[in-house]
């Protein structure tokens, strides 16, 4: 539902480029925060190690795309006043990646949405007529294919594995399903943005998305889950509350010590 | 004043990798150029394995460091991200560091699979092919963690990107 409250999002304001820019830094960023937070507590040492360089590869992603976005900008914000001094609402990541960790199976669900939706999306962005974006996405790319692959494997270990792990694994796609939807939403932004060959229109990818992730549960022995879309709008910078909590623990160092190096 | 008798680029081509330290950053084929403009700045141009690698920071600071102690003092680092690096640009000789230093050097890149394949990784301390990945994530982004089978030990491979 779009409220006519909540009808200007605070990033609009940048230069389309950079909000674009934003718009995928903050989904590589929270993310990254999501999964750093299973280090010590996977189910195994192998996925914390797993799961930690999945979290550094975005991380390492979000730096990139913040870093332009503020040099796009052009006011003097660099990638740590983009990541530690904007609140919740000038976040424009999709929702689902701030929800929280969940359980392991939720987790791999969220992996296999999301990767699988960033891969595609980055390998379009690679052939971008903005020399930066097309630079960032072709490396990312490339890292994120192993990225598909793990939540592949792990989906279908869990889906054909016990009755316990299946069922763990369909609670977690039925908690994330919701948020599938956002994955695919254009807006006069992407509409703007695919128009110039900058962007990427992300209601293209819906098709590919949903036979690649369809093929990967049907070989799990999973079923694509019956659940009404949740209400989206983080590209407008509306938010869960759960992504408020993230940024507190994120930022609270930043914010306690500003420049603070060590 | 410059008083110096190494090219910039053998200095900063000497600099090794801090977490696989056998390894030079011209060996890695992180070091992608060097450049001297007509006022004696020095620009190193350098780019990452993987986006998120935390090496680079410690990359940067120890090439300016080695200038400068070389006798540089204008130096510059910039970091770029195309051509994406890949697996491929590791050196003959930086293949054969790793398999020394206990790391088994990656395959080449083969397009068409959902990640590139890895095929016949062999034990670097044994040298036996009937080797078992345990984990296609390992100690750094750039590796994967493996177990031989004849020797039982666990061994890194850098993985195909």
């Amino acid at each position: 539902m779009r409220s006519p409250f909540f009808a200007t999002p605070p990033a609009t304001t940048m230069p389309d480029a950079a909000a674009y820019a934003l718009r995928l830094g903050d989904d590589a960023l929270v993310l990254s925060h999501r999964l750093a937070e299973w280090v010590a507590h996977a189910p195994e040492l192998e996925e914390d190690v797993a799961l930690a360089n999945i979290s550094l590869d975005l991380l390492g992603q979000a730096r990139a795309l913040l870093a332009y976005a503020g040099a796009v900008e052009g006011a003097g914000r660099d990638e740590d006043a983009l990541a530690y001094l904007r609140d919740d609402r000038a976040f424009t990541n999709m929702q689902l990646v701030e929800l929280p960790r969940g359980d392991f199976g939720l987790t791999i669900a969220r992996q296999l949405l999301f990767s699988t939706y960033q891969r595609m999306l980055y390998a379009r962005l690679a052939a971008s007529s903005d020399e930066t974006l097309a630079g960032i996405a072709a490396k990312a790319e490339k890292e994120v294919a192993y990225h598909v692959d793990h939540a592949t494997q792990w989906t279908l270990r869990l889906g054909e594995g016990t009755a316990g792990s299946h069922a763990r694994m369909r609670a977690g796609l039925v908690a994330v399903w919701p948020y599938a939807d956002e994955l695919f939403e254009a807006d006069p932004l992407t509409d703007r943005l695919a128009a110039e060959g900058v962007g990427v229109d992300p209601s293209c990818l819906r098709g590919e998305w949903d036979a690649a992730v369809d093929g990967v549960l049907r070989e799990a022995t999973l079923e694509r889950p019956e659940v009404r879309p949740a209400a989206g709008g983080g590209r407008r910078g509306l938010h869960t509350e759960h992504l408020g909590h993230l940024l507190a623990e994120m930022q609270s160092l930043h914010r306690a010590h500003p420049g603070v190096t060590w | 004043m410059v008083t110096t008798t190494t090219s910039p680029r053998d200095v900063a081509a000497r600099v090794t990798d801090p977490e696989l330290p056998v390894l030079t950053v011209d060996d890695l084929g992180v070091l992608r150029d060097v450049a001297v403009d007509a006022g004696g700045v020095v620009e190193v141009t350098i780019t990452p394995t993987y986006s998120g690698c935390p090496a680079m920071d410690a990359i940067r600071s120890d090439i300016e460091t080695a200038l400068h102690d070389a006798g540089y003092a204008d130096v510059r680092v910039r970091t770029v991200l195309r051509p994406a690096w890949s697996t491929d640009w590791i050196s003959a000789e930086g293949r054969r560091k790793l398999e020394e230093f206990g790391i088994a050097p990656p395959s080449p890149v083969r397009a068409g699979g959902p990640v590139p394949l890895a095929l016949g990784v062999r034990c670097p301390r044994c040298g036996s092919p009937d080797t078992e990945m345990t984990s296609r994530f390992g100690s750094t982004a750039c590796k994967a963690l493996y177990v031989c089978r004849a020797c039982a030990e666990p061994f890194d491979a850098v993985k195909a990107l």
